[in-house]
This record gives structure tokens, sequence and C-alpha cells, in this order.
């Protein structure tokens, strides 16, 4: 077995055992729920608007070589400098040469979970930059050492008394549990390295393609610190980000704010064309736009998936997700978690050693039916369940049905399995629940049915004589 | 109208009486109600496990059963979807394609069967008793089966349904998810079950087995008095 899929095993199994922990998880959707379904209402027609959606994203995700040209070659004539990367380390390379070639010594970040991805703080901290995330959520899990929980919530995982805690172990502050005081504790160290930063590293929500502009959308502010105040701006993005129309994004705004947030807007909205322009007195200097393949084509030329290249990043499909509210966000061992994140992973970061996600789960279609741009999700894990099942057959499954089709395809060998299971039931009712019972996966929390005294084919045969 | 019965493996093993049910419902509006002996599974364990040459040929003796039925009824919306969603794709560009389309077309789900093509919501039905409604997930978000049941159940006398707050949320069987997987399978089937117990009703109802065979399991295990039964053997209750 391969080694993440054991660890999901581990993981899923540590955490679902903890009741508190999964009622918590419970508790913070709650709120979301009510309020994305509030916001969801100040929509005329939120399938409408569904639909439109993933007709945008189709458009743009069936022509990237179209946008993306378009996109830098306005953005381009702007003063931006735009990198295309093919991989995670031609992406880490270039934001290292810019930040060497510039003497730069400290760097501040907006959330990006591209940057996640590519594992972009640790290459830069190796290299001795300083690197200080300025989304609050994400400072407190840098804080910690940890990776982003959840794509938007990455630190919904934690009490308040967790993160008093950890603030007055790491910058001796006061012990509070006002979520206000908090917020100002962090904001105090933030404002410091803002002022120091000389390059602030964002991502990207929308890249426009008709007027070359990138679209960042955030609830703290942090986001126009961190890529105004440094004298270099680098913005990191999926090639999968870019929209057509500047118009596209009066529908997107507002519907990732929903299915991301319950918001109907969030708090700020940004436009970012270009570094600082002859005559204006601020801003950035060097702007930089780092376009990210790392197997995203991959996935393009997949026609069965590639829609969930149209992905926003809403997190919508996490937060209804009863696999990712049971298990959270750290069991999956992913950058991008929660169905979403099951569906690409085997495709960014290799099917054999990704499959188990897809496997892990019940289908329930919840995530589908979430998705604000349609993303046929959980068909998709069936899908990449075939592909697994094709590229590289469990033995053990392979036998079972194999034996499952023969027998199915027989009648007069399904009659004979049914009276074995008979036989067989009496028996594993001595051993019930234990460790030699072979149903124990299933009797060590459920009940296991008995079998009917007789079939409905039997009876049915006796009660009608065979009458077809 | 002449019914084939589509009766699922596990119905047919482990819960005749649900089949029974539907014989009996169908049977009380003055239809023919048919069982073709050659049907034994659909293929779902194999497809969703992602075995799909397996599925095929447990499909293809599926197909074979109901080859000549003007209409199929299944007391089940995870098995009716396997044939009415997943045939079309599991059969595409195969020879038999045609034939797959043409038995999803003519499927369907118990309930749906009732209150769509019949036009029927009054069964003549009596249930004493507070009941709440599980949507099992392929029968909601495939097959979009939602006001059906709860149709059906409203013209059942006696009957008062409560609705659950978790109504919609998956009870975590998903086949052979629930083995493979079974501490997440039994933590979902922990939040269904209180959801359950917080209506104070005395029956969960469902139109899929499968599902109530997961949360029968964990109630019966944990010594609940509440019961569990199939909306076909409440529908048959005079």
């Amino acid at each position: 077995m391969a080694t993440q899929s054991a660890d999901f095993q581990t993981l899923s199994r540590r955490y679902t055992a903890d009741k508190g922990f999964r009622a918590f998880i419970q508790k913070g959707m709650s709120g979301y729920y009510k309020k994305r379904d509030q916001n969801k209402s100040n929509f005329q027609d939120w399938q409408g608007a569904r639909d439109l959606a993933a007709e945008i994203k189709y458009e743009a995700v069936n022509h990237l070589d179209k946008y993306l040209l378009e996109f830098e070659e306005k953005i381009t004539a702007r003063g931006a400098k735009v990198f295309w990367a093919q991989n995670a380390e031609a992406a880490r390379d270039y934001i290292l040469k810019v930040a060497k070639e510039n003497n730069v010594r400290s760097i501040i970040k907006s959330k990006t979970m591209t940057s996640e991805e590519i594992h972009l703080n640790d290459a830069l901290e190796k290299q001795g930059f300083g690197v200080f995330e300025s989304d609050l959520g994400e400072y407190i899990v840098q804080l910690r050492k940890e990776a982003p929980f959840h794509l938007v919530f990455p630190a919904m995982h934690l009490t308040r008394r967790q993160i008093s805690d950890l603030f007055q172990k790491e910058l001796g502050s006061e012990a509070t549990d006002e979520p206000e005081k908090l917020t100002m504790i962090a904001r105090d160290v933030m404002r410091q390295k803002y002022c120091e930063a000389d390059m602030g590293i964002s991502g990207t929500n929308f890249a426009v393609a008709e007027t070359g502009m990138i679209s960042i959308t955030e609830n703290e502010g942090n986001a126009r610190l961190t890529t105004s105040l440094p004298r270099i701006h680098v913005a990191l993005l999926g090639i999968e980000k870019v929209l057509p129309k500047l118009e596209d994004l009066s529908l997107f705004l507002p519907m990732l704010a929903t299915a991301g947030a319950g918001q109907t807007m969030t708090c700020y909205n940004t436009m970012y064309a270009g570094p600082r322009q002859p005559g204006e007195p601020d801003g950035p200097e060097q702007m930089h736009i780092v376009l990210l393949d790392n197997r995203r084509t991959e996935l393009l030329a997949d026609a069965e998936q590639r829609d969930s290249l149209g992905c926003i990043r809403c997190g919508a499909c996490l937060n209804v997700c009863p696999i990712f509210k049971n298990v959270g966000g750290y069991s999956y061992g992913t950058t991008y978690g929660g169905p979403i994140g099951s569906v690409i992973t085997p495709h960014l970061r290799g099917l054999k050693d990704w499959k188990h996600l897809s496997a892990a789960s019940s289908l329930c279609g919840a995530c589908t039916e979430a998705c604000p741009v349609k993303i046929d999700l959980h068909h998709h894990l069936l899908q990449n369940r075939r592909n697994g099942a094709k590229a590289s057959p469990s033995a053990a499954e392979k036998v079972a049905f194999g034996g499952f089709s023969l027998m199915m395809g027989h009648p007069a060998l399904y009659r004979f399995a049914v009276i074995f299971g008979r036989v067989f039931q009496p028996l594993q009712s001595l051993v019930n629940g234990t460790i030699l019972d072979p149903l124990r996966a299933w009797t060590g929390s459920r009940k296991f049915p008995t079998l009917a005294p007789q079939s409905f084919h039997q009876q049915w045969k006796k009660d009608r004589g065979g009458k077809k | 109208m002449r019914i084939s019965l589509f009766i699922p493996c596990f119905v047919d093993q482990l819960y005749p009486n649900v089949a029974w049910s539907v014989v009996s419902v169908l049977e009380g509006l003055g239809h023919e109600v048919i069982f073709p002996e050659g049907q034994s599974c659909c293929g779902q364990p194999p497809f969703n496990s992602g075995y799909w040459d397996e599925a095929r040929s447990s499909a293809r003796v599926t197909m074979k059963a109901f080859r000549d039925a003007d209409v199929v009824v299944g007391p089940s919306g995870s098995c009716v979807t396997m044939i009415k969603i997943f045939y079309p794709d599991l059969f595409k560009g195969e020879p038999d394609e045609l034939e797959a389309r043409e038995l999803a077309a003519k499927t369907h789900e118990f309930s749906s069967f009732l209150v769509n093509v019949l036009g029927v919501t009054d069964v003549g039905a009596k249930f004493a008793g507070k009941v709440t409604f599980h949507d099992g997930c392929h029968g909601l978000r495939e097959l979009g089966i939602k006001s059906e049941p709860r149709a059906l159940l409203a013209k059942v006398k006696g009957l008062e349904l409560v609705e659950m707050c978790e109504a919609e949320t998956c009870c975590g069987f998903g086949g052979t998810f629930a083995v493979k997987y079974a501490p997440i399978s039994t933590a979902m089937d922990e939040v269904k079950c209180a959801s359950i117990l917080e209506t104070g009703a005395e029956t969960v109802v469902s139109n899929d087995s499968s599902c109530l065979m997961q949360i029968r399991g964990m109630l019966e295990k944990e010594k609940s008095t509440v019961r569990s039964l199939h909306l076909a053997e409440i529908l048959a209750s005079k």
C-alpha cells in the first residue's frame, strides 16, 4: 500500500475518533451555511448564475491559448513581466532569482494556495529570506508551522484559546479570547513587516484577458498592503485562473464571496494592472506575474475531467462534504483538500499515489450540488477509480469482482452462493465484532443484517408458481 | 399496466418484505406485476470500485432480464441510478449501448413511478406514528427525487412526518466505502443517527434499503427503539 494511502487511513481514523473536534468543525460550518443561503437568495437565479459561470469557465479553459496570450500582451504593455513556469521548480527558481537580483531581504505574502502547492516558503527560507504571511489565518498556521487546514479558512480548526496560547508563546502577548484583541495583536506585528518588506507575494483570484488585470479578493486589506507597499510585487497564479472579459467579474466576484464565505461581496476587491506607472506617486516598481502549469495541462488534456480546471477555489465543496467535515483538512495530505483535491491531486501528483482519495468517498454528490461552476466532482471520483483500477488493479479486488461478476452472471452460482451465505451467517455470529470476525470493518460499529430465511426469488417462485 | 419488478440483490437476500410491499402497492392499484427471474445484481459494486469490465458483465444479465419489459420499477434510488444514470456511461461505445439507453429510459424508482408516472399520491395506506424521512443521495441528487416520497407519506392516514436537520446528509454507506473506510463511514452514520434521534420520531423511513441497512445497523447496535422501514413497507400498511 502506498504511504500516502496508509497515512490517510491513519489520520482519518485519528480525526474521526475525536468527536469533540468533529463537533467543532460542524459548528463552524453551520454559521457559514446560514449566511451562504441568505446570499444565494440575493441572486435573481442562483442556478442560472451557476450555468453562466460554468459556460464562461468552459470558454476560458478551452481557449487558454488565446486568453493567456491576450492577458500577457495587455499586462506586459503596462510594464509587468510575465514568466511561464512549467512546473513548481521553475516557478520557485524564478521568484528566487528576482529576489536575489533585487537584493531583497524580507518578504511579505498574502494568501495564495498556489504558493503552498509549489512549497514556496520553504524554498525562500532555505535561501535565507524572511517570509511572513499577512493573512491572519495563514499567519496563525505559519506560527504553528502547519499547512492551511482549509483552502479558504486556514485556521478554522483552532479555538480562540489555542490562538491566544500561540500568541502568548510566540509573540509574548497577553491572554485573551476576544477575536478583536487577537486580531490587533497580529496586526501590530504585521504592520511592521509590511514596512520592512521589499517584496510582496500574492495569489490571484482571477486574471482578466481583455484588460490585462489580475483581481484579488480579500477581507482583511492585507493583500492590498502586500501588493502595494514593497517595491516588488510577485503575483502567482495557475494558468486556469484567466477569464475572458472584465464584465465576467461582475458574476464571479459575488459568486466567489457567496460560495466561499457566505458573503455578498468580500470587503476588498482590487484589480492590478502593472507596476507603478510614470507620474504615479506610489505602487511597486516591479510587477512579476508567474503563470504556473505544474501538470494542469495534463488535466486539460483529459476531456472527461477538464471542467475541474474551472475551479475558483471557493472551498464550497469542502464545506458540504461529509468526508471533509469528519476527517478534517490534514488527513488528505494534499495542498487542495476535500472533493476538488481528491479529483485533481491524482492528475497533479500522480494517480498511483493519490487514487485512494477518490475511493474515500460515499459518492453522495453534495460537492457537485454545491459547486458554483458546476464541476462534476463526484462523477470524476468514479472516473479516477476506473482509471486507477485500469492502471494498477488491486489483485484482491480483481479476484473479488471477477468472482462477483461470474456469480451474478450465472443464476445457478448465485443460488449456490446464497445457500453458502446462509450457512456462513450463524458461524459469523459466534465471532461477531471480535478480531476473528471477517466482517469486523462493518460489525465494529454496526449490526450486520440477517439473511432472510428465504430470498425474494425463492418466495416468489413458491408463491407465484414460476409465473414469469 | 404490466410492470416488471427490479429487486436489488441485497433486497432479494435481506429484505424480501420490501419487495412484497412493492408488489402489494402496485397490485393494489390494479396493475399486473411480473418478476423476471433472470435478474441478479445491477453491477454497482464493481462499477463504483472502478472495475467496469466486471460491472458490464453483471449489467448485461440485468439488461437481458428486462429486455422484453414495458416498464421497470425498483425500490432503490441507488440501484435505479445505476441503470438510469450510469448504464449509459458504462456502455458508451459498446455494441449494446443502445440497449443500455433503452433500459435506462424505461426504468423508474418506486416513489417517482407512483407520483410522476402513475400520478398517484394516495395509495390508501394507514400507519400510526411519527416518522422522519432520510433522502438517499442517489435518489436525491442523481434522480432528483425529493418531493415524491413526501407527497406519498402526506397521504398516509395516521402518519406524522417530522423532518430531520440532516435529511439530505449522506448516511455514510457508499457501498464498499462502508468497509474500506469504516471509521469515516461510522462517523457519518453517527451524524445521521443523532439527527434522526433529535426529531423524536419512532420510525425512520427511506426509499433506499442500502441506507437503511447502514442506519439500522447503528441504531440496533446502540439498542435504540427507533425502527427503520422502507417507504414501500409504510405504503403497504393498511
